[in-house]
């Protein structure tokens, strides 16, 4: 009896685990095709472009508006910390480079798969639904080329702009905090912030960062929302799981990217 | 020579369960066709194998004058360009007007100059009378004239051959009288050959050339519309009358009434 339970058990285990990587081994065959099948996206640059306001320009405002507050908490929580040891004119780097090289990329990467990635998931798991995909199909349009491609490539040209506005916005809640209203002077502020941060250590690793976010958060929205239910019940699981998958995917692979950029003594 | 042969086929989603059996039928160019029987009965799984979306398991399908099994996905395409279909519900492009819904088909493969294609929209909206609808989105019409938004979007690149997918369901009876004219007219002044699939069997009779009647998944009357009204077959007889009791029974299948009220 106690063997036949734990048989069944580890049963249902690799049954689990086969089912999960031939999900991501279907995800990924999607990619491929979703990849080979973007010249109508890319052609036609105006579908994608379509695709960056609806991603992008709508997701300004939350990006702009947590940029700014998470740099104002950033100022206040390090001049905190910074005066005891009396580097308060440091403030200016110290946020600079946690939104340049961290926060911007990882928070906007959050924000973006909340608000961006469960629209893809829910809009293209709704064409679904409506019998749009499959219309498509029948006026002898590939759905893939002509719907998924144009949302995947304008997530992913999104996604590095947000993380730079987010941090811009950041930064420039940091100064108001840091230089307006706790009062460290403006040109340590900035010059130190100035010769502290560096283009390719920082910025560009910053940018490499939000673009391999950017590619993962939209390929798991654009893929649950092609391969859900076609269901209100359906859609609405594929939502909730693209904003837990890419979540984690983006933790996941902060930390990945940060190993092998930030180590080594670039810094 | 028929534009679609349908030559033994069957056809199951699980090989144990087939949801067609052995089903023949030629369509003659130019005809109306009724495909009908209850629901589930495996009459929009035909549809799917006659719009090459399904291979049948067994058997051939003949469309447009290629089997289905032989085309690849770009000859499946050129196809479907031959081919326009009308979804249950529309299946309208949420996020585009009513114009630019029928617009699409030309735009995707025409290279048409702006004032062409003009046209060609305000032509075809015509056609279903609702050019002066052009400008709407689709949450702003009503049920009826989705669907004939849709109709009209489907016949955008003159399609030979028109496939309609429970094209009544849910429409008013003025909605419903404008649908039954239009598949009429549309096929008749385009040379178009048209399928519906449905299963409001009276209405579907009066504008029909010829029906299949399918149950369990196998074509079991087929002739015109006066033969089936007066088909001899038990089951069509139920169907075409709508008897609630026949060899469809009234009752799902349950124990003895007394003994589940423990009467007895």
């Amino acid at each position: 009896m106690e063997f036949a339970g734990f048989r069944s058990r580890l049963e249902r285990l690799g049954g689990t685990v086969t089912s999960q990587v031939w999900r991501i081994g279907y995800a990924s065959r999607f990619l491929a095709y979703l990849v080979l099948h973007s010249g109508t996206a890319l052609r036609r640059f105006r579908l994608t472009v379509a695709q960056v306001y609806f991603a992008g320009v709508l997701s300004l405002v939350i990006i702009l508006v947590s940029g700014l507050f998470v740099g104002m908490v950033l100022a206040l929580q390090g001049y905190e910390t910074l005066q005891r040891f009396g580097a308060s004119e440091s403030l200016g780097v110290l946020v600079a480079l946690s939104l340049v090289r961290e926060l911007g990329p990882v928070v906007a990467g959050l924000l973006f798969a909340s608000r961006a990635g469960s629209a893809i998931t829910a809009e293209i798991g709704l064409m679904k639904a409506t019998e749009q995909i499959s219309a498509m199909e029948m006026m002898a349009v590939d759905p893939i080329a002509r719907v998924v491609a144009p949302r995947f490539w304008g997530g992913v040209i999104s996604m590095p702009l947000l993380a730079a506005l987010f941090s811009a916005a950041g930064i420039f809640g940091g100064y108001l905090v840091g230089v307006q209203l706790i009062g460290v002077d403006a040109g340590a502020f900035w010059s130190q912030m100035q010769a502290a941060v560096d283009v390719r250590n920082d910025i560009l690793n910053g940018v490499i960062k939000s673009l391999v976010f950017g590619i993962a958060v939209t390929w798991i929205s654009v893929f649950e929302g092609y391969d859900a239910i076609p269901t209100a019940e359906g859609v609405s699981r594929a939502t909730t799981r693209t904003v837990v998958t890419s979540s984690l995917a983006i933790l996941a692979l902060d930390f990945v990217l940060t190993a092998l950029m930030f180590t080594g003594g670039n810094h | 020579m028929p534009i679609v042969e349908i030559k033994n086929v069957s056809f199951g989603y699980d090989p144990a369960r087939p949801v067609l059996r052995d089903i023949n039928l030629a369509i003659a160019p130019g005809a109306v066709v009724g495909i009908m029987g209850q629901s589930g009965c495996g009459k929009t799984t035909l549809l799917r194998i006659i719009m090459g979306a399904y291979l049948p398991s067994r058997g051939e399908a003949h469309v447009l004058g290629r089997a289905t099994s032989s085309l690849d996905t770009a000859a499946l395409y050129e196809m479907r360009r031959r081919m326009g279909m009308l979804f249950q519900f529309g299946a309208l492009f949420t996020d585009m007007s009513v114009y630019e819904n029928v617009a699409f088909p030309l735009r995707e493969h025409c290279r048409l100059p702006g004032s062409l294609e003009h046209d060609l929209v305000m032509l075809k909206l015509q056609a279903v009378g609702l050019r002066g609808a052009a400008h709407l989105m689709p949450t702003e019409l009503s049920g009826g004239m989705a669907r004939r938004v849709a109709l009209a979007r489907s016949i955008a690149l003159d399609p030979q051959l028109i496939l309609y997918d429970e094209p009544f369901t849910g429409l008013d009876p003025i909605s419903f009288g404008v649908i039954v004219r239009l598949i009429r007219s549309l096929n008749d002044l385009l040379g178009a050959t048209s399928i519906i699939v449905t299963h409001d069997v009276q209405e579907a009779l009066d504008v029909v050339d010829y029906v299949y009647f399918m149950a369990g998944g196998r074509v079991i009357a087929e002739g015109r519309p006066d033969d089936i009204r007066s088909s001899p077959e038990p089951f069509v007889n139920q169907f075409v009358n709508g008897r609630p009791d026949g060899p469809v029974p009234f009752h799902y299948t349950a124990p003895a009434y007394a003994a589940d009220l423990e009467l007895a």
